[in-house]
Order: C-alpha cells, then sequence, then structure tokens
C-alpha cells in the first residue's frame, strides 16, 4: 500500500515539511529536518528507479480520479533516472549546506533557506513525476519562486537584482509554457501527456498545434538557458549562496531539459518536432553557438562562480546538441550528459563554496596560491575540472565520446570538431584556475598563512560527487544502460 | 468583419499581452516591470476563460431549466494560474523593495551605474 504511493510521497513529503520548517524558526531543526526529508527522497526515487528497470512504468492516480479526467504521475524510465539525480544532488548539497549557509546566509535568515529549498526541490520533483500538462505548469512555478528567493538570499546586494531578472525572464518564460498549454487544451480538449500523445497527431495541421509548439519551446528555452535565452544565469549562479547554486545548477536546468524532451519527443512527438517544426536545426544551430560563445566568455571572467556559470550555458549547449540531433545515440548522449553535467557542476560549485568562507572572495587573483593552503578542495575542482574538459576516466569523457559517436554516425564531422573545439575552449579556463591555485606565487598583499582547509561537513559531500565523476566515468554501465533504454522508449524503438 | 468583431476578447488578449510584455521590456522602473508582467499575466488569464466559453451557455452551476453550461476546467485553471501571478507579484514587489534598501533607487539604469562603479 505504501509502495503504491510512492510516487505522491515523493512530492508530498517535502510539501508539507517547507511549512514545518518555516515553523521551526531556528537554523540546526530546520537543517536536520530538510536533511531528513532529502534522504527520504533520495530513497523513494531508488526505489522508484529499480521498480521502474525491473517491472515497467508506473501510473499513479491523484486521489482515485481515473485519468485523463483526474491528475496522473506518471514515472517511466526518463523521469525515474531523473528523479534519482535532483533527489540525489539535494541529499548531498543539504547536509553541506550547514557551514555554508551560516556564513553566506546568516543563523538568522537560514530557516528560510530551508524553506526555500525544500518547496524548490517539491517543484523539482513534482514536474518530474507529473504526467499531467497544467500540473508541470504549477510545479514549475512553486520551484521558479522558490529559486528566486534562494538567489536573493546571497551576500551580495546584487543577488537582488540577479533574482529580479531571473524572476521577471522567468515568469515570462513560465507565463508562454502557460499560453502553449491553453492551445494544447483548444485544440485536443485534454491536459494528460500520455492523451495529448494520442490526439495531437490527428490535430498536427493546426496553426494551434504549432503555435503552442512554438510557445512552449520558447519558454522552456527561458528557464532551461538554451543559448540567447540564457541571459539571467549568469548573474543568479555567481551571486545566489553556493549551496543555492551548486543545487540549482546540477537541477533546475536538467529538469527543464527533461520536460523540453519529453514535450519534444513524446507529448508532440518525433513527426511533428521534428518533421513538421524545424525543431532539430534550430537546435542544433543554437547548440553549437552556445558551446563556442559561452566557453570564450567563460575564459575571459575572472570571478571563478561566473567562469563555471558561463561554462553551464556551454555545457548545456553539449545536452541540447545531443537532443537535437534526434537519433538514438544522439539522445543517450544528450540524457548522459544531463546526468554527468549535474555531477561535476554540483562537484565545482560545491568545491567554490567550500573556498568562499576561508578566502572570503570569488576572484581568481585571489586565489593565488591556494593549492598549497586547501590541497582537497582544489584538487576537487581540478578533478571536476578534468570532468568539465572530458579526460578520460572521469564522467565528462563518456558524454563526449557519445556525442562525437553520435555526430559522427550522422557524418557530421564538423560536428565532432566542434565538440572537440569546445573541450580545448574548457580546457583553457580550467587551466586558469589551476594556473592561478598552483603555480602562482601568493599575491604579496595578501596573507594566506591563516587561510586553513574547508571543515569535514563541506569537504565530504563535495568529494562524495568528485569520486561519483570517476565513479560513473570508470563504471558507466548504469548511466549510460538506462539513458540508452530511456532514449530507445522516447524513439518509440521499445525500452 | 463578423469574425473580426466575433473574436474580439482574443483581440483584447492580444493587445494586454503585447502591451504588457512592451511594459516590461522598455520601462526602467522596476514596479511599473512587475505591473507590466501582471498585465501580461492576466491577458492569458482572460484566453483561458474564454476559451472555456460555450456560445448561449450559462455559468457551470446545476439548475433546474438550463441544459447548456460553460466549461469549467479552463475558469478551475485559471484560478490556479491567478495564485501563481499572485504569487508572482507579491515575491517581485518584495524584492523591488529589498534593492530600494540596498541601492536606493528603482530605476535600472541608476542600479547598473552604482554596480559598475563598484
Amino acid at each position: 500500500m505504501t509502495f503504491h504511493n510512492l510516487p505522491a510521497l515523493q512530492v508530498v513529503i517535502p510539501l508539507i515539511s517547507a511549512p514545518l520548517c518555516f515553523l521551526l524558526r531556528r537554523a540546526t531543526p530546520a537543517w536536520l529536518l530538510s536533511v531528513a526529508v532529502s534522504w527520504i527522497c533520495l530513497a523513494i526515487s531508488v526505489l522508484l528507479l529499480r521498480h521502474v528497470l525491473g517491472v515497467g512504468p508506473i501510473s499513479y492516480h491523484m486521489g482515485g480520479w481515473m485519468p485523463p479526467w483526474g491528475i496522473e504521475y506518471r514515472v517511466d524510465l526518463l523521469n525515474a533516472f531523473v528523479l534519482v539525480l535532483v533527489s540525489g544532488i539535494g541529499a548531498v548539497v543539504l547536509p553541506y549546506a550547514r557551514r555554508s549557509v551560516l556564513f553566506e546566509v546568516g543563523n538568522r535568515r537560514a530557516y528560510l533557506f530551508y524553506t526555500a529549498f525544500l518547496l524548490c526541490l517539491t517543484g523539482l520533483l513534482g514536474m518530474t513525476t507529473t504526467g499531467d500538462a497544467f500540473n508541470v505548469f504549477v510545479f514549475l512555478e512553486i520551484s521558479s519562486l522558490a529559486s528566486y528567493i534562494l538567489i536573493s538570499m546571497g551576500r551580495d546586494r546584487r543577488a537582488l537584482t540577479a533574482s529580479f531578472q531571473y524572476l521577471v525572464m522567468g515568469t515570462i518564460g513560465g507565463t508562454f509554457i502557460l499560453i502553449a498549454i491553453g492551445f494544447m487544451y483548444i485544440s485536443t480538449g485534454t491536459l494528460n501527456m500520455a492523451d495529448l500523445a494520442r490526439r495531437l497527431p490527428e490535430v498536427m495541421q493546426m496553426r494551434t498545434v504549432q503555435v503552442a509548439f512554438a510557445f512552449f519551446t520558447v519558454g522552456i528555452g527561458l528557464k532551461l538557458a538554451m543559448f540567447p535565452l540564457h541571459l539571467w544565469l549568469p548573474n543568479a549562479y555567481t551571486y545566489a549562496p553556493s549551496a543555492a547554486t551548486s543545487f540549482l545548477a546540477s537541477t533546475s536546468t536538467k529538469v527543464a531539459i527533461y520536460l523540453l524532451l519529453r514535450f519534444a519527443y513524446d507529448v508532440f512527438g518525433m513527426p511533428f518536432s521534428f518533421h513538421a517544426m524545424p525543431f532539430g536545426p534550430i537546435l542544433l544551430a543554437l547548440s553549437s553557438i552556445a558551446i563556442l560563445f559561452a566557453s570564450v566568455g567563460a575564459i575571459f571572467q575572472n570571478n571563478i562562480k561566473r567562469m563555471f556559470a558561463y561554462s553551464s550555458v556551454a555545457q548545456i549547449g553539449y545536452i541540447t546538441l545531443g537532443i537535437g540531433m534526434a537519433t538514438a545515440t544522439g539522445l543517450t548522449a544528450g540524457i548522459l550528459h544531463l546526468f554527468n553535467h549535474a555531477l561535476m557542476k554540483g562537484a565545482l560549485f560545491l568545491a567554490i563554496g567550500c573556498i568562499v568562507p576561508r578566502l572570503n572572495s570569488m576572484q581568481l587573483a585571489d586565489m593565488a596560491g591556494l593549492g598549497r593552503r586547501m590541497p582537497w578542495t582544489m584538487a576537487a575542482i581540478v578533478i571536476a575540472g578534468f570532468s568539465l574538459v572530458g579526460m578520460p576516466l572521469t564522467v565528462g569523457f563518456i558524454s563526449k565520446w557519445y556525442l562525437v559517436m553520435a555526430a559522427l554516425q550522422k557524418g557530421w564531422w564538423w560536428l565532432a570538431l566542434l565538440i572537440l573545439v569546445g573541450s580545448l575552449l574548457a580546457l583553457i579556463y580550467v587551466w586558469r584556475v589551476i594556473e592561478a591555485a598552483y603555480l602562482r606565487e601568493p599575491n604579496p598583499g595578501r596573507d594566506l598563512t591563516a587561510i586553513r582547509e574547508a571543515p569535514l561537513s563541506m569537504l565530504v559531500p563535495t568529494w562524495i560527487l568528485v569520486l561519483a565523476n570517476i565513479w560513473f566515468g570508470i563504471n558507466p554501465h548504469l548511466t549510460v544502460g538506462t539513458a540508452g533504454r530511456a532514449a530507445a522508449m522516447l524513439m518509440g524503438l521499445g525500452s | 468583419m463578423s469574425t473580426f468583431l466575433g473574436l474580439y476578447n482574443y483581440w483584447i488578449v492580444v493587445l494586454l499581452m503585447m502591451g504588457g510584455f512592451y511594459v516590461v521590456i522598455a520601462q526602467g522602473n522596476l514596479i511599473k516591470k512587475v505591473v507590466g508582467l501582471n498585465i501580461f499575466q492576466t491577458s492569458v488569464f482572460i484566453l483561458y476563460i474564454s476559451m472555456g466559453k460555450v456560445h448561449g451557455a450559462t455559468a457551470p452551476i446545476i439548475a433546474r431549466g438550463y441544459h447548456l453550461y460553460t466549461n469549467p476546467i479552463p475558469s478551475v485553471l485559471i484560478l490556479t494560474a491567478i495564485v501563481v501571478g499572485v504569487a508572482t507579484t507579491a515575491v517581485g514587489s518584495a524584492l523591488v523593495v529589498r534593492i530600494y534598501e540596498a541601492y536606493g533607487t528603482m530605476e535600472e539604469d541608476e542600479i547598473h551605474d552604482q554596480d559598475k562603479s563598484l
């Protein structure tokens, strides 16, 4: 009985715990509650993934109402995989958050941070599990509103303007998605995603459906920071508290990409998105530009957090590149990089968060000679950075390998070349960090002798993600297998 | 001509949507941006209500003598969206208050200038 209710509990538990967190009002109890909730969510999502891998998709009917009238929660291979990713990152970031939030947000407002964090987790998990198009919008707004609050809690006052900028662009994106859902409802009379997938092909020729697809793509493009719509991202990631940055960077854009996958391949269907509409070429062109421009942009940043924020835009380009190829290998590479990039960026931003309380700066220039003072933290940045570049034995290599393979299968050698150029550009900006930390002497005006290594409560979560980068790089059967089966399912080849 | 006038509520939707969008982009004052966002969202509410309307039908409350009811689902959906809109306005306005406390201004270009001089 309890097992049957897991898809709902996954979302309901953090949703109920968020106001509890708010009522607790003290930092430590609120933190303990949110850590417990995040671990429960991880356990539930692992159970769900195991069930889906072994038995098959789960369909849960909210309140016992049959779909398509009631709201259906539908867990299949693809969203079970994303659920594990989101709740896993949450379960790693929250134990880390205690010290980091204490320093960056302050003891007095810490409970608000955890409340917003749990609401954000609720929204992201809800967007991933639900099988109802309007429910997607509701959870999208829950997670977005919570992330505006998380970002605004940064120490710098520019966190406020960054959050406002994101609020404006995020609301426009959310409203575009609402318009798209309205047009889908006008043309089919249903909101259930499986039902939409059955009915939309019949009305494929209608202008309304085409407009719905366009609105949806632009709206979700804003949320996932697709290239020309990424302007909110660098500031938001730079000024948000470190724990929030690493959570948002590794989950929020990924869930938006999941929705893009779900709607383009499942709800609208490949014949519509890729043959009737020019979705593939547009996605490929924008992704290529993102990889080049954002990587070059990252090279010229002097703030390390902003550097890796730009790198996020480039890495999202790799994911959408795989999605835009519309082949089984390309899609596998896209889903794989969705997971792997979350591991890399999670580890990187957690490690950067270890530096902030010690050094009190995020400027590369101030980091000169830091490699000797904080060896474990800097080693984490180096390994996660190499993973970003795509060195063998890390997850980055696995996803780049599949991407290049997908490009060569299509005979697009120029695209394979572009992926390699992107990796070289990544090597340049990662090298800038390594050079500053290890090869340069400390600035004369700055005394580094007082700087100690970060506390264990922050180092351990960071290294869990770093080791995950290596583990899934050496032993990729689980991730590649799941991504491959999810891709086959989306392509309609059966799982 | 009759279709043009017959669809007047959709024209209002388009007008409000573009007007709100323009305010968000063109205005430098942050409060005006929040207002613009509100107008933009409201237009979508009208879009939803319009599509649920059945010609010659009454409100979806069962009553004697009526057989034709308006589709209640879009109205119910938009109730949720209105709540989202209220929440967005609240968070947006709260942020503007905090920005005003931190910068002493709500004009976008002045905020930008202050950050540049840092």
